[in-house]
């Protein structure tokens, strides 16, 4: 037709500032975690980025990130999960009464604790994604029927201390063959190889879009984007090693969160489930489960959850009937935070994280600087209504 | 004669840049039964959404008089008032509610807020003998069959005092025994001096009833026929509505014609949400190798019904029957099965169920055959761009680039996106769902050229299309599916936009 605009096949030729403009949800996440640590390490006088509570940081908030990855595919597949501080809670102390109690080794209790997970992520997936009951209802009614059974099994006490190997889950370090005194030299050289796999990662997805000829993002802007990046990284495992090294948990932690983030962005069945939040109907006539598709993000997000609870029952030494309380709302608020889409089919794995590490950085940041938990709670909840406005104006615009 | 209830003169409406309406008068008089009749997308619907104020004033062009004044009306509220009802084709009533709240839903009989449910009881009770029901008033509508839901429709006309009744499509979903008791009581209101408004396909209907048929042909009004000074023949109806010049739309084929590829035999489907109701009642059909076949009929005929139930059982439930490629039995019981089996369905509804919008176009066009571009369900994003980078080449879909996203684009590029998504899952089947919907003359073209070229390619393709030249125009044979059956079928040669029609609107009289 004569009439229509003609093809333009060469890839636009946009400066940095048209690109960071274009992808300005991505950058703008990252930017404004950068903003919101540098503002509380300058009103915290340097005590934010200071080796013993940047490890800190990280212990507080590593379960809510590792419920965060499997809280992102449930959103990103359109629903919810309410039970999870829920299932949290639970799961830890049907821990501490196998391991305490029953005196099992950690190994198959940590084996039986996560299968938990998963039959209890089964039990309320089967209901949403076969019988069509809304996730919200659902999950409500497992958040009231975990959190008493968690109270059931402790017969209303707390049970403790865990044995001292499983504690290392949460309160280990990668341990230190150089045995240096003052700086652990293997958690600086680890971090520093994950920075260079990661920088080598990202050179050869950028020649692989070059050689079919995508679009790529400018160089400068690549090579920026990716100092930053790096310096990032050597910064923060020379503070860690600086400390006691590597948190074992954080290694968890980041070996989950790139798992999640490949399967999420470029498996099949990542692809699945976000055809599957962005139009069901659509999905299903394209040839996907949808309903399987439901139960297994749900099964899987039991999994997480089980994770968490064993992380966080490790932390404290101890599993306590209000454990969990509560957690379902952090991690909510790390993915829509991170920029998921409450209508389902959009959401990174990758944001999930930086939105839960936002919070926990502000959560520990106002704590130093002496805000009260009142008016913590005031300030996240602003955030929270902040981030999600500027994705909706971003999106009508 | 008295001065007409309604007078429309000259009326026009746009929609983005489409024209709907160009030139439609239509004359009411006082206590008739005038009939609308046209094809689907004649502008019908459009006509009725302007009288009644669903497009204010200043959406459209023309003038409405109504008793005599000038209106403007600004929304449905302003027609209401001034007692133009209009009951669309799908009922707007409250399944689980009652009668009584049905009928004064939004015009509550009440003081200062409060319901006064007495009168509203004793009103209604009134009400529903005038339209001949006996049902208890606090019976819940959901309960009610589809006739009885009509009959309520009516009752809450009259219940804000109607004087132009407008009726879409009334009896569509309605049997013959529910027909005839409409009907009977539309005449009963004429006799009390409501005019009426009926749009109908069914001819015969029309001829029981009308005073007076208006027919309408691509939004503009074509004749006015008087059914009072003489008898009007359907045949003469029928010529009004389809009489249209057939240019050169459509790209010349020489179909190559093979063996038997596809078919189905005795396939009958239930309605999804009623099992009691049968949508499809027996229908066999077949394709060959390289053969282009329409399937022809009104909406609510069940063409799209019989496609999505064929497509891994998408639509209905109890569905029964055959499906058979080169002669061997296969199971479409699931999408990806019927995939498997080489059929693909692209639908009429493309956004609703075609696209993910907020995805791009190589991601869409993937979507039905991951695992030809990905190694170890690892997904090769490399390839992925070169498959759709071809697509957007061999279909000619304008965008800057693969990784726009399809919500941005227009109907007929995000009609082509879909093709590619279908056409990359390499089918031997194609069943088409109104391929040309809502897209422009040009880009028409250039899917009819598509659909020409995947023919001469050996694919089977089953055309479902509302629009009878397309139908004409493309297909080799024209299957007529009417109330879940097949009732005739031509060959592209003997083949006429008259025998179509009065194919359907006979066969509910034999």
């Amino acid at each position: 037709m004569a009439s229509t605009t003609p093809e333009t096949n060469a890839p636009a030729t946009s400066g940095g500032m048209a690109f960071l403009k274009s992808n300005l949800r991505e950058y703008g996440l990252l930017i404004s975690l950068v903003i919101i640590m540098v503002f509380f390490q300058v009103k915290t006088d340097g005590t934010l980025f200071q080796p013993l509570n940047l490890t800190n940081l990280i212990l507080q908030n590593s379960y809510i990130i590792v419920m965060a990855l499997g809280m992102l595919l449930v959103i990103v597949a359109g629903h919810i999960d309410l039970s999870v501080g829920s299932v949290c809670g639970f799961i830890g102390a049907v821990a501490a009464v196998l391991m305490v109690n029953y005196n099992w080794h950690y190994v198959p209790a940590t084996i039986v604790c996560l299968i938990l997970g998963g039959v209890i992520g089964a039990a309320q997936g089967y209901w949403v994604a076969f019988y069509k009951i809304p996730s919200f209802i659902v999950t409500l009614a497992g958040m009231l029927v975990f959190k008493g059974l968690a109270l059931a099994v402790l017969e209303g006490a707390s049970v403790g201390p865990f044995p001292p190997e499983f504690q290392l889950l949460s309160t280990g370090f990668i341990p230190d063959p150089f045995a240096g005194e003052t700086l652990r030299v293997a958690s600086l050289v680890i971090g520093l190889l994950i920075a260079l796999a990661m920088l080598i990662a990202k050179v050869r997805g950028r020649a692989d879009r070059a050689a079919h000829g995508m679009e790529n993002e400018p160089v400068l802007f690549f090579a920026i984007a990716n100092v930053i990046f790096i310096g990032m990284i050597a910064a923060f495992s020379y503070q860690l090693a600086s400390y006691k090294g590597l948190p074992n948990v954080l290694v968890v932690m980041l070996l989950l969160m790139l798992a999640y983030d490949f399967v999420a962005s470029r498996t099949t069945i990542g692809r699945r489930i976000y055809a599957l939040g962005g139009n069901e109907k659509a999905a299903r006539l394209s040839g996907i489960r949808t309903e399987r598709l439901t139960f297994y993000t749900f099964i899987n997000m039991g999994v997480l959850a089980a994770l968490a609870g064993l992380i966080f029952a490790a932390r404290l030494n101890t599993a306590t009937p209000k454990a969990g309380l509560g957690f379902e709302l952090d991690v909510i608020a790390a993915c829509f935070i991170g920029g998921a889409s409450a209508s389902g089919g959009v959401g990174k794995v990758l944001g999930a994280v930086i939105g839960a590490f936002i919070m926990g950085v502000m959560n520990n940041g106002m704590s130093i600087m002496g805000i009260g938990i009142d008016y913590q709670q005031v300030i996240k909840g602003l955030v929270l209504l902040a981030a999600v406005c500027f994705d909706v104006y971003n999106k009508n615009k | 004669m008295a001065e007409p209830i309604l007078e429309m003169r000259g009326m026009r409406k746009t929609f983005h840049g489409v024209t709907a309406l160009s030139n439609v008068n239509l004359t009411v008089q006082q206590g008739q039964i005038h009939a609308v009749v046209g094809e689907n997308g004649a502008g019908k619907s459009t006509l009725m959404k302007v009288l009644s104020g669903v497009y204010p004033h200043g959406d459209y062009e023309g003038t409405i008089r109504y008793q005599g004044e000038e209106c403007r009306f600004r929304g449905i509220h302003d027609s209401e008032e001034k007692g133009i009802i209009i009951i669309h084709q799908e009922l707007a009533l409250v399944p689980l509610l009652s009668i009584t709240e049905n009928i004064f839903l939004g015009n509550e009989q009440a003081k200062g807020g409060v319901i006064d449910w007495n009168a509203s009881y004793v009103k209604t009770q009134a009400l529903l003998t005038k339209v001949g029901l006996k049902e208890s008033p606090n019976a819940l509508i959901t309960n009610l069959g589809v006739g009885k839901q009509q009959l309520i429709e009516i009752a809450k006309a009259l219940s804000k005092e109607v004087k132009l009744l407008i009726l879409d499509e009334p009896t569509a979903s309605l049997n013959e025994t529910d027909s005839d008791a409409l009907l009977e009581l539309l005449l009963e209101l004429k006799r009390q001096g409501i005019s009426c408004i009926l749009i109908s396909h069914k001819l015969n209907e029309i001829s029981k009833v009308a005073d007076a048929i208006t027919v309408l042909r691509d939004g503009a009004t074509v004749a006015t026929l008087d059914c009072k000074a003489e008898p009007v023949s359907e045949d003469l109806i029928i010529r009004h509505m389809v009489g249209r010049e057939m240019a050169d739309r459509y790209p010349k084929r020489t179909p190559h014609i093979g063996e038997t590829v596809f078919e189905v035999r005795d396939w009958v489907v239930h309605h999804a949400i009623h099992p009691e109701r049968k949508v499809i009642k027996g229908v066999n059909l077949h394709v060959k190798r390289g053969e282009i076949v329409g399937i022809a009929g009104l909406m609510g005929a069940g063409r799209t019904e019989l496609a999505m139930s064929i497509f891994g059982r998408t639509y209905g439930q109890n569905i029964s029957g055959k499906v058979l490629v080169h002669g061997k039995e296969v199971d479409t019981s699931t999408v990806q099965k019927a995939i498997d089996h080489g059929i693909a369905y692209v639908t009429e509804d493309r956004k609703g169920y075609g696209l993910v919008l907020d995805e791009t176009i190589a991601w869409n066009t993937t979507l039905a055959n991951l695992s030809a571009v990905s190694r170890n369900t690892v997904v090769d994003e490399g390839k992925e761009f070169g498959v759709a980078q071809d697509f957007r080449k061999k279909l000619n879909i304008r965008s800057p680039n693969v990784f726009a996203r399809t919500v941005n684009l227009s109907g007929g590029n995000q009609q082509k996106v879909v093709l590619s998504k279908w056409l990359f899952s390499e089918p031997e089947v194609l069943i088409l769902d109104e391929p040309t919907r809502g897209i422009d003359v040009g880009a028409k073209y250039e899917i009819y050229t598509i659909i020409a070229q995947l023919a001469a390619e050996g694919k089977c393709v089953l055309m479902i299309s509302s629009e009878m030249p397309e139908l004409l125009g493309m297909c080799d044979r024209i299957c007529v599916l009417n109330e879940g059956a097949f009732v005739a079928e031509f060959p592209a040669a003997e083949a006429t936009q008259e025998k179509i029609m009065r194919s359907i609107v006979t066969s509910g009289v034999n």
